[in-house]
């Protein structure tokens, strides 16, 4: 099976969806003849054509608007934003159209959109360029909120969101895109948007991550194997709707849980997965619920990010706490 | 007007022009030849129809309000010709994408008068109407629906359909960086899209000098590359052949264009709000002499297209139209409270059942 990197494998899924549907567009800025400043759409302009893969003006807002419009009409636009840090603009057209044209026309109009962005710190960008402020996207309704970790989830899961009926911002781990690599077969085989996936399987801890932080809590998961813990990995994937099932199951299994993300802590994605636990599974938990994220502070530029982003040493020392709680 | 003073020894490298277009003076009297639709009797009187049904409907609307049987609504009083006028010129599959004031144009585009009250009594099945179905519902963040438009004309033009956007909205949403977004992708794609800002000089209490420093609205076309024209917008003649001559260029390949309608607000800018807090009662008496009706009406009269009679028989023909509209909505039960799930997605993700099943009183096992 032949290998690619993650970034590779989104410029796959997206030359795949444009071949086996002539409704699919890809707009943003640079997409065209640049390939995108991450050359996720690399060729596809050469392959499709500038009225499919189309460079816009330099206007985020523009950006998404179009493809609420372009949806509406059955279009399957997918949008780029350049980094997360430009998205802002665009959550007017989020909150206000995209998320529930379904629901304000009563079916009669829809929004079968992909927005897509790179996501999170840890390539030395300039500021403004490494946030990861999902969990503001997961809280509007109308939304599928998705973020991949691995080349092959990359693929299969851009695909099945190109193919959703409804809007799905699609979040893409920016020090994964070349970091990532692994055997990606482009057969045209999507996977399942709402369902979370068992990395690794252990009975004595639940570690929950999803994007980049995988990379952090895989390497965890095999320290703490040497010391004789063996931890279940989930990859969350999908944080919107999240797979309850598959973190709920875990948990009552293993008893201890471990949630893991690069955002700020206060009112991150975890605290929503941490309160579910308690309110569910409370009598399964062997000890509190902890959570290893990102500082609640501005993310630091280049010099100090390594500080920010959650370290394996910090996801140990917190699973180990858990371990050893009575 | 701000400073325009420059250096005159530099060439002048490009020039302008805004070009105003009026028939109607506003005691009906013409004031150029009439563009060659108005031999249409029948036309003109059912425009006239229109604009007298909008109106009646916006009286029993805010009685509707006023009686708390409907939610906070917005008056088209002293701007029926501008929504009449666009729409009557646009074809069933052509996309209109309405701000929350152009009932005119829903009503002209066959969406009932009963469907228009259920959105604004708060039901959102008054969205899901009869009107055209790729039409857009009501946008109520001001200008935010322009960048739809711009994205539903890319989508026509892609597939090679003769068809095009219109998109209305007010003099507040060309403050906006929506509006410009939108008009600047659609001059470099040349998109068939017209875009009517019906300036009716207030956006609620801030008047038109305080969001622009420009002599016009349609000028504003001019920076995204298309022409702009400014045109009386209490002359539904005007209104009519300016939308007919746009769309057309539009539906033929040659790009957009923006109608600036120059109006009035004689209402409230809505049921919620008091323009006499903000707006002397001079300023809008003087206006009262430009409204549309009565301008088409004695233009009407004076070619006997119109009569004392069917004045009478329009005003009983609206009024029961309105009364049986209002009827029919207040008989429409609300809906169970577990639909508000039925739409959020194509199918409700699981994550989402167990509230859907609190909502509707059952209970899990």
């Amino acid at each position: 099976m032949p290998e690619a990197t993650l970034v590779e494998a989104i410029n796959l899924a997206l030359g795949r969806a444009m071949q086996d549907d002539p409704d699919v567009v890809v707009l943003g800025e640079d997409v065209g003849v640049n390939g995108g400043v991450f050359r996720a759409t690399a060729g596809l302009q050469k392959r499709f054509g500038p009225e499919r893969v189309l460079d816009t003006p330099l206007a985020e807002l523009l950006i998404s608007g179009l493809c609420v419009g372009m949806a509406a009409q059955g279009l399957k636009p997918i949008g780029e934003i350049q980094f997360m840090g430009f998205i802002y603009p665009c959550l007017d057209q989020l909150v206000n159209h995209a998320s529930r044209l379904r629901n304000r026309t009563q079916g009669r109009l829809t929004c079968p959109m992909v927005l897509r962005t790179p996501h999170g710190a840890g390539i030395r960008a300039p500021e403004h360029h490494s946030e990861s402020t999902e969990a503001m996207l997961a809280h509007i309704p109308g939304l599928r909120v998705i973020m991949p970790s691995s080349p092959k989830r990359a693929y299969g899961l851009l695909l099945a969101a190109i193919r959703d009926p409804d809007p799905v911002v699609f979040l893409e781990p920016t020090r994964l895109y070349r970091a990532a690599k692994g055997e990606v077969e482009d057969n045209g085989e999507a996977l399942p948007l709402d369902v979370a996936f068992v990395l690794r399987e252990g009975r004595d801890l639940t570690l929950i991550s999803w994007g980049a932080m995988l990379k952090e809590t895989m390497a965890a998961a095999d320290a703490l194997s040497a010391e004789g813990i063996a931890a279940e990995v989930i990859d969350l994937a999908a944080l919107k709707p999240y797979d309850e099932d598959t973190v709920l199951g875990s948990v009552a299994k293993t008893g201890r849980c471990v949630i893991v993300h690069e955002a700020a802590r206060t009112g991150g994605f975890g605290a929503e997965i941490a309160a579910d636990i308690a309110e569910r599974r409370l009598s399964s938990l062997l000890a509190p619920v902890a959570r290893v994220t990102g500082y609640d502070t501005v993310v630091p530029m280049a010099r100090l990010e390594q500080y920010y982003i959650p370290s394996v040493e910090r996801i140990m020392t917190a699973a180990r706490k858990v371990c050893q709680f009575s | 007007m701000a400073s325009r003073r420059v250096n005159e020894d530099l060439p002048i490298i490009a020039r302008f022009e805004v070009r105003h277009r009026n028939y109607l003076a506003s005691d009906g009297s013409i004031q150029r030849p009439l563009p060659a639709f108005a031999s249409d009797a029948k036309l003109l009187v059912a425009l006239y129809r229109s604009m007298v049904l909008l109106r009646l409907f916006d009286r029993k609307a805010v009685a509707l309000q006023r009686t708390g049987r409907l939610g906070t609504y917005a008056v088209s009083l002293g701007q029926e010709a501008v929504s009449v006028g666009i729409a009557s010129a646009m074809r069933e599959e052509d996309v209109l994408l309405p701000s929350y004031r152009d009932n005119g144009a829903l009503l002209w585009r066959g969406v009932k008068p009963e469907e228009i009250l259920l959105f604004w009594g708060g039901d959102e099945r008054g969205n899901q109407f009869s009107g055209p179905p790729h039409d857009f519902p009501f946008c109520v963040p001001v200008g935010s629906q322009a960048p739809h438009a711009a994205g539903v004309a890319y989508a026509l033009k892609l597939r090679k359909e003769r068809r095009v956007a219109v998109c209305l909205f007010g003099d507040g949403a060309t403050s906006k960086g929506d509006v410009y977004e939108a008009m600047n992708f659609a001059g470099v794609h040349r998109l068939p899209l017209v875009f009517v800002v019906a300036n009716n000089q207030w956006a609620i209490s801030v008047p038109l000098r305080l969001q622009t420093a420009c002599e016009t609205l349609a000028q504003k076309a001019i920076a995204a590359g298309f022409v702009g024209e400014q045109v009386d917008g209490s002359d539904v003649v005007a209104m009519r052949a300016a939308a007919e001559e746009a769309i057309a260029a539009a539906r033929d390949g040659n790009g957009p264009r923006l109608i600036e309608a120059v109006t009035y607000r004689l209402g409230d800018h809505t049921t919620s709000d008091d323009a006499a807090r903000y707006r002397a009662a001079e300023e809008v008496q003087a206006r009262w002499k430009e409204e549309p009706l009565a301008r088409l009406r004695a233009y009407l009269v004076a070619q006997k297209m119109w009569t004392k009679a069917d004045e009478e028989q329009l005003a009983a023909e609206c009024h029961e139209r309105v009364e049986a509209a209002a009827e029919r909505y207040l008989a429409t039960p609300a809906r169970r409270p577990e639909s508000m799930f039925d739409h959020l997605y194509a199918e409700l993700p699981d994550a989402y059942a167990a509230q859907r099943r609190e909502l509707a009183g059952e209970h899990d096992a």
